[in-house]
């Protein structure tokens, strides 16, 4: 006996609930975008500048007691919060304090973390500092900028190729799926207060990277069903192209899901941040290959013509052969 | 049918056994190490007992290339630095000056006197003549000492831009001249860079070049990014000059051609001095820690020939007087010249730790930067952080693998435990090309590694389900299994290509562990693909040859 996600034969209409879903996906990205304006990203170091420092502690962590013999070393804005992970057990006990970038100084002056650390070794001589990182200001704007780069050029790179593979409407669908999924990430980042760094745009766009290969497999059934019945309406072949790669497509999601949420319940406080963000965007983009791409396709209309020229014959992926 | 070519199928197996192979050494990580090290070792500083005993803990005719370990896996400091290239056009143009004026000079009777003047803004030299009716003449004299700049970019242009405004003369870099410069000063910091990290030994530093001017620093097993700064961020310029008086006064005003340094210990402690130096460190060939006659540590050094000659006849010439010895603008001793030294070496006294006097010697080996540095970025990570996250990692790997693979088995049966097969073969090649190519695995590039176990089965479940399709329309297993690969392949090309290029963006743009990642998500794309169309193909045709089943189930 197999196990199956779906039944062998499914004939779902994926288009019964199209309006329902739309205003699903266009609230939940007003929202998103509200949520950015108005509580805003919880930016980590690496976009803001300033000092982070982690520390370990037998005792366990009073972060009122820290920010008593920090504050009156005049820093700033300080923000302490302790980390918790189950693989910790009671004796590791570990916090995160994080600094304001200095006035006048590119990266925080070594003078100021001994500053910090021997005040906080006052107060718990057991406590060590497995990790102390200081961006710049000059560092931290051109990273901003690198990673909006990123995003914008990875969405581009992938117009552009979708567009040549299919028609310009399957990469205009593609594209409306990617942006709901990153726009819905950085929402729940800012609803939930995440911390957003680095590894938070690296995660971004892996989401854009899966979710684009769910989307293209559709696309690529739906090109083939389009030359095969050519006369039936454009929904009807939609649904049957998506019912059949359904199974498909819940096989990938539930093998990647169970290797994140593995990621994600073991893999340390370190990433989790990060394996947070795909596992959010490899859900997130499931839906929005099944209920976004698809529909914006069919609202575009589509040429309903594809039997010649063959789009997968005669190009260099047309004969590879084992 | 379902046929491969004999040579396809030895060429698949023969990438699938190069990958385990070069995988291999990874499972032995510290014995590999402890190898490598010790033929590191044997390479640089000759063969020991020990270190051939060390080398032979693992075969030499094994593959013996591992995985790097990132910073943030293995502990360390990171940091980013800014060379301040313009600092270096200050000291160009404070050599032009004694060729301007010389140059000025033999024409005294047109220019009259010249005279430098002290606020020119930075990287500007200018100069006043006392007769304005001369500047033509004075122009064309500062014009002809312009040199054509050595460059590939600058081919044709001078390295000096020269103007003149009633009676006052401004000499500066040209662009062309700047932009050589500017590249030279950051070869010599990186090259100086690395002689001083290279001199504490540690295993893999990573020194690079980011950009216009500034430079990558990652030092993997050192304590923090202070001690890091410490060796790399001093300047280290040892300078010798004549001391004109000392004094407790920190508002003296120095007079023409002198300065003012103050104490390296003693805070209240000031040395006017000629500020043309006698000698410089650029003239030492050696220096090393040592010990005074009282058993104090000291660092002796030696000047080249040149420098010893100059040095022989200078003490010799002023035998009695105080003769300072400057470390990047701060004195650290202002001895008195006893006797005439003329062997060409010397002894730098101070108030010296071993440790401080170890550290001097090496900066003094290594030569001082051109130009000082300006940290943006630091990162220290302990390595017991590090080994959480390996540990951490490690076990989530585990579990994702073992989860995978019992999903597949449960969903595809026997069609699934070939892609089992390839998914295991998948993780041992990528392991190896990683290795083979030195690529850093980071942590993100751990996440990398067990995104590609969840996704890599993609392609197998694209073709598996597939062919249950073409099961249906019931034209023979062997048939249905052709179709079933023929038929997915555009959307699994398709598919990975646009993950590919996500891939390579994140590489060009990322950075660190970022850019481990990529790198990581990259190959495990290609390695997963070679996977799903090549060997999970061969496996079920050479099942398939043997079983000749009439019906399968995937």
């Amino acid at each position: 006996m197999r196990l199956r996600l779906v039944p062998a034969e499914t004939n779902y209409d994926f288009f019964r609930y199209a309006r329902l879903t739309m205003g699903i996906s266009i609230v939940a990205m007003i929202a998103s975008v509200l949520l950015w304006l108005t509580v805003g990203l919880n930016f980590g170091i690496d976009f803001r500048g300033g000092t982070t420092i982690r520390t370990e502690a037998v005792q366990p962590v009073d972060t009122g007691a820290y920010r008593g013999v920090i504050e009156p070393l005049g820093l700033g804005d300080v923000s302490i919060s302790e980390v918790f992970d189950p693989s910790f057990g009671a004796d590791k006990n570990v916090a995160m304090i994080r600094i304001q970038a200095q006035e006048g100084q590119e990266s925080v002056s070594g003078d100021v973390i001994l500053q910090v650390e021997t005040a906080l070794q006052g107060l718990d001589p057991s406590l060590t500092f497995t990790s102390v990182e200081s961006v710049g200001p000059k560092v931290s704007g051109e990273l901003i900028q690198t990673a909006v780069i990123a995003v914008l050029a990875a969405l581009g790179a992938i117009l552009i190729y979708i567009w040549l593979r299919f028609e310009w409407q399957f990469s205009v669908g593609a594209v409306v799926a990617l942006f709901h999924d990153v726009i819905l990430t950085i929402g729940i980042f800012s609803l939930l207060q995440i911390r957003f760094d680095l590894a938070t745009i690296a995660a971004l766009l892996t989401i854009v990277g899966y979710s684009i290969n769910d989307t293209v497999v559709i696309f690529d059934r739906l090109r083939e069903n389009l030359r095969k019945y050519k006369k039936k309406p454009l929904v009807d072949v939609m649904n049957l192209s998506v019912n059949e790669t359904l199974s498909r497509t819940l096989m990938t999601s539930g093998t990647t899901l169970l290797a994140l949420i593995a990621l994600l319940a073991l893999g340390g406080d370190v990433i989790r941040g990060f394996v947070f963000a795909i596992t959010w965007g490899v859900i997130v983009g499931t839906y929005s290959s099944v209920y976004v791409a698809k529909n914006v396709v069919l609202m575009l209309g589509v040429k309903r013509d594809w039997s010649k020229p063959d789009a997968n014959q005669g190009n260099q992926f047309g004969n590879i052969d084992a | 049918m379902l046929q491969i070519a004999a040579w396809k199928r030895v060429l698949i197996w023969a990438v699938c056994l190069a990958g385990i192979l070069f995988a291999f050494p990874n499972a032995f990580y510290s014995r590999v190490e402890t190898h490598n090290d010790a033929l590191a070792e044997i390479e640089a500083l000759g063969a020991t007992p020990e270190r051939e005993e060390a080398a032979g803990t693992w075969p030499g005719w094994m593959p013996n290339s591992l995985v790097n370990l990132g910073l943030d896996l293995r502990g360390g400091a990171h940091l980013l630095a800014e060379v301040q290239v313009a600092d270096v056009y200050d000291d160009r143009m404070d050599g032009y000056w004694l060729n301007v004026r010389d140059a000025l000079v033999e024409i005294r009777d047109q220019v009259g006197f010249v005279e430098r003047l002290d606020d020119a803004p930075a990287g500007e030299l200018q100069v006043r003549i006392s007769n304005p009716d001369g500047l033509e003449a004075a122009l064309s004299a500062v014009r002809a000492l312009a040199q054509p700049v050595a460059s590939l970019t600058g081919v044709g242009a001078t390295d000096l831009v020269v103007s003149g405004q009633g009676g006052v003369i401004t000499v500066a870099l040209s662009p062309e001249e700047k932009a050589a410069t500017d590249n030279r000063t950051i070869q010599q910091s990186l090259e100086i860079i690395r002689r001083r990290v290279d001199e504490v030994g540690t295993r893999e530093p990573t020194i690079q070049r980011q950009g216009a001017d500034r430079i990558l620093i990652q030092v993997p097993g050192i304590g923090s990014a202070e001690e890091l700064k410490e060796l790399i961020g001093t300047t280290a310029r040892l300078t010798f000059h004549p001391v004109v008086r000392r004094t407790a006064n920190p508002n003296v005003q120095p007079g023409p051609g002198e300065a003012v340094f103050q104490d390296l210990e003693i805070e209240d402690e000031y040395y006017v001095v000629e500020s043309t130096p006698v000698l410089s460190g650029e003239d030492l060939v050696d220096a090393q820690p040592s010990f005074d006659q009282n058993g104090q540590p000291s660092v002796s050094f030696r000047f080249n020939p040149q420098g010893a000659r100059v040095f022989g006849q200078y003490t010799s010439d002023n035998v009695g007087a105080l003769f300072a010895t400057v470390l990047d603008d701060r004195v650290i001793t202002a001895p008195q010249i006893r006797e005439p030294i003329t062997g060409g070496s010397g002894q730098i006294t101070g108030n010296f730790s071993v440790e401080s006097s170890t550290q001097l010697a090496i900066l003094l080996r290594a030569g001082a930067l051109p130009a000082e540095m300006v940290f943006l970025e630091e990162r220290t990570i302990g390595p017991e952080l590090g080994q959480d996250s390996i540990e951490a990692g490690r076990i989530a790997c585990i579990v994702a693998f073992v989860a995978v693979l019992a999903f597949m088995a449960l969903s595809y049966g026997l069609f699934g435990i070939f892609a089992n097969i390839a998914l295991l073969l998948n993780v041992a090649i990528l392991f190896g090309v990683l290795s083979a190519i030195g690529a850093t695995l980071t942590l993100p590039g751990i996440a990398g590694i067990v995104l590609t176990i969840g996704m890599a089965v993609d392609a197998n479940v694209l073709v598996f389900e597939r062919i249950r399709e073409e099961l249906k329309t019931a034209k023979g297993p062997s048939r249905a299994i052709e179709l079933g690969y023929e038929r997915a392949l555009s959307a699994i090309i398709d598919a990975n290509i646009t993950t590919f290029i996500t891939a390579v963006i994140l590489f060009a743009l990322g950075s660190g562990p970022v850019r481990g990642f990529a790198v990581t998500l990259g190959i495990g794309i290609l390695t997963s693909v070679f996977t799903a169309i090549f060997v999970t193909r061969l496996i079920i045709v050479m099942w398939f040859e043997r079983k000749r089943p009439r019906t399968i189930e995937v």
